[in-house]
């Protein structure tokens, strides 16, 4: 398994890093030897398809609990302006 | 480091009941003992104040005479530092959340503090709890108790070493693949690893969704447990916690001889790679449970071998995904920019190089061309692991075999080397995949030789789907048999 180092910047992009010239290289070299340590798992013949951890998966009514408060949530937010997000401006 | 310190949890919970001592005097008691093994930096942060308050709650009670429902009167507790606790930081070891501060409790802690608990302080882990060292903890690393140039395992290396170096009789940690029971191992201490949905995830930051779950530490098989049937149990706030009842997981262990048991003796646990030393522990603990009565059956798990690479899809992808929260506008750490999205690259470029990697390997796994490759093959042969334990436990009622491949590694040793690093949890992530229970219990030490000092060594025994009691029953016996200090 070889990842060019535009994989590298294409999955960065994608997971919203932001990767110097000298991680672009290092991360190149080490997900290469780590994705082909998991290549391993060819040797299995045990297809391909997805499978879910537990076939035992229960669902809950779906109803709605009040946070008893709110306020203690929203203490944690980096940029609160009057009960809203505020976050950059995304359209120009 | 003696076991005797307290008389475990239990004495020191009657003690409290019985108004002998006090949870005011055992409080102030185990943040002397902190604060003179400062040098393992197994604690992230205190809560000196609000441990006393809540401590003074305790004897209030006890004084009332209603103390009789409080099996941990006054115990106190190191909890890993990616589950929280309401009022004080809850950083998971990174400096994305180093000024977060929870407003509630995981619902684990809410049972601590049910049972007359007090939590005293949250521990080192590594960053998000991916590591096998606690070396990728922010704020530098925990350094083991029976030598401080090496690691004290991880990634709930704080909790253990706390509870290893006597610091406290308790601690929670949490497992994806391993992180309670290999730094158990190289500790010292007793690690269980519970059934997957034994105890509630609610208020525990997500690693591995499908892997994540609750685990306890104690110098003693009996305080693990007793600590275990606190905090398991179902939750409405988790809809994975398991329904299935917890029942006495922690009285009367030693009523079970071991009699009568199938003991698993799985030959992919002993091949290439073992310390000599951890194979000849492994094999007398199988001797001492053979002199008992117990019957020692081969069995076959020849799916192990693929764990950490299984481990490393599956693991890694919920890790990406799990992580896509980290964007600074909610809570956490933001480092601002003109755009949104310089923002959001600037807040994430404080994950560390481990978080870095993990992301980058997950987004890999899940993206177009690569997802059936990788993450599809490794679920499916992830229910092959599933299914060899399946097979096993139609012939025995436990497995034995190693925690670790090693005792502990000096720091720095790894740090180069991730997949050298991910090898070491070999032994312990299959139970993890396959969603069983599992423990690990301290089993002599190595030889001293020139290189290193005799180090602890960790066994482990695996079950299944909620049996931890018949591990505890099993650790118990082994634990009266093991080579003493």
């Amino acid at each position: 398994m070889s990842v060019s180092s535009e994989d590298v910047r294409h999955i960065a992009r994608l997971a919203r890093l932001d990767l110097t010239a000298e991680e672009v290289e290092r991360f190149r070299h080490e997900l290469s030897t780590i994705l082909a340590y998991v290549e391993q798992l060819d040797e299995v013949e045990a297809g391909h398809a997805a499978e879910p951890a537990s076939p035992d998966q229960p669902l809950r009514a779906d109803d709605v609990v009040p946070w008893p408060d709110l306020g203690s949530l929203l203490d944690a937010v980096p940029d609160l302006v009057a009960g809203y997000f505020r976050v950059p401006r995304v359209i120009e | 480091m003696s076991a005797g310190r307290f008389g475990g949890a239990a004495g020191l919970a009657a003690s409290v009941r019985g108004g002998e001592t006090t949870a005011a005097a055992s409080v102030e008691a185990a943040f002397e003992r902190i604060r003179a093994a400062d040098g393992l930096h197994a604690f992230l942060s205190l809560r000196e104040e609000a441990a006393r308050s809540e401590a003074a709650e305790v004897d209030r009670r006890v004084a009332r005479g209603s103390g009789a429902d409080l099996p941990l009167a006054g115990v106190p507790v190191a909890v890993k530092d990616n589950i929280a606790v309401a009022g004080g930081p809850t950083t998971c070891g990174s400096r994305l959340l180093e000024t977060f501060v929870p407003p509630f409790d995981a619902t684990a802690i809410a049972r601590l503090r049910e049972a007359g608990a007090i939590v005293v302080g949250k521990t080192n882990l590594d960053e998000f709890a991916m590591g096998s060292s606690t070396e990728n903890s922010a704020f530098g690393p925990t350094r083991n108790p029976h030598d401080p140039t090496r690691v004290a395992g991880g990634s709930s290396g704080g909790s253990v070493a706390a509870v290893a170096a006597g610091c406290v009789p308790l601690g929670l940690g949490s497992e994806t693949g391993g992180s309670v029971r290999q730094p158990a191992a190289f500790c010292g201490a007793v690690g269980v690893k519970p059934t997957y949905g034994r105890v509630s995830r609610f208020g525990l930051v997500a690693f591995g969704s499908s892997l994540d779950q609750i685990g306890t530490i104690g110098r003693t098989v009996e305080d693990a447990a007793l600590v275990l049937s606190v905090v398991a149990g179902s939750d409405p706030r988790d809809s994975t916690s398991s329904p299935e009842p917890v029942g006495e997981l922690a009285a009367g262990l030693e009523d079970r001889e071991p009699a009568g048991l199938r003991i698993g003796w799985p030959a992919e646990y002993f091949g290439e790679g073992l310390d000599p030393a951890i194979l000849a522990a492994c094999e007398e603990a199988r001797d001492r449970l053979a002199d008992g009565g117990a019957e020692i059956v081969d069995v076959s798990l020849p799916h192990s071998p693929y764990g950490i690479a299984v481990y490393y899809t599956v693991a890694i992808a919920e890790a990406s995904s799990n992580l896509a929260r980290y964007d600074g506008v909610r809570y956490g750490l933001r480092v601002p920019a003109g755009d949104l999205s310089s923002m959001y690259l600037k807040t994430r470029a404080a994950f560390g190089a481990e978080l870095k990697r993990r992301i980058m390997l997950g987004t890999y796994v899940l993206s177009a061309g690569y997802y059936e490759a990788f993450y599809g093959k490794g679920t499916a042969v992830r229910a092959r692991i599933r299914g060899d334990f399946e097979r096993a436990f139609e012939q025995v009622d436990a497995i034995l075999s190693p925690t670790t491949p090693t005792p502990a590694f000096p720091i720095g040793e790894k740090a180069d080397d991730p997949l050298a690093m991910y090898l070491n949890d070999i032994y312990t992530v299959s139970a993890n995949l396959a969603g069983i229970p599992a423990i690990s219990l301290p089993w002599g030490r190595t030889p001293a030789t020139v290189d290193r000092p005799a180090l602890p060594i960790g066994i482990q025994l695996m079950g299944p789907d909620f049996l931890e009691r018949r591990l505890f029953e099993i650790g118990r016996f082994l634990e009266l048999q093991a080579p003493t200090e």
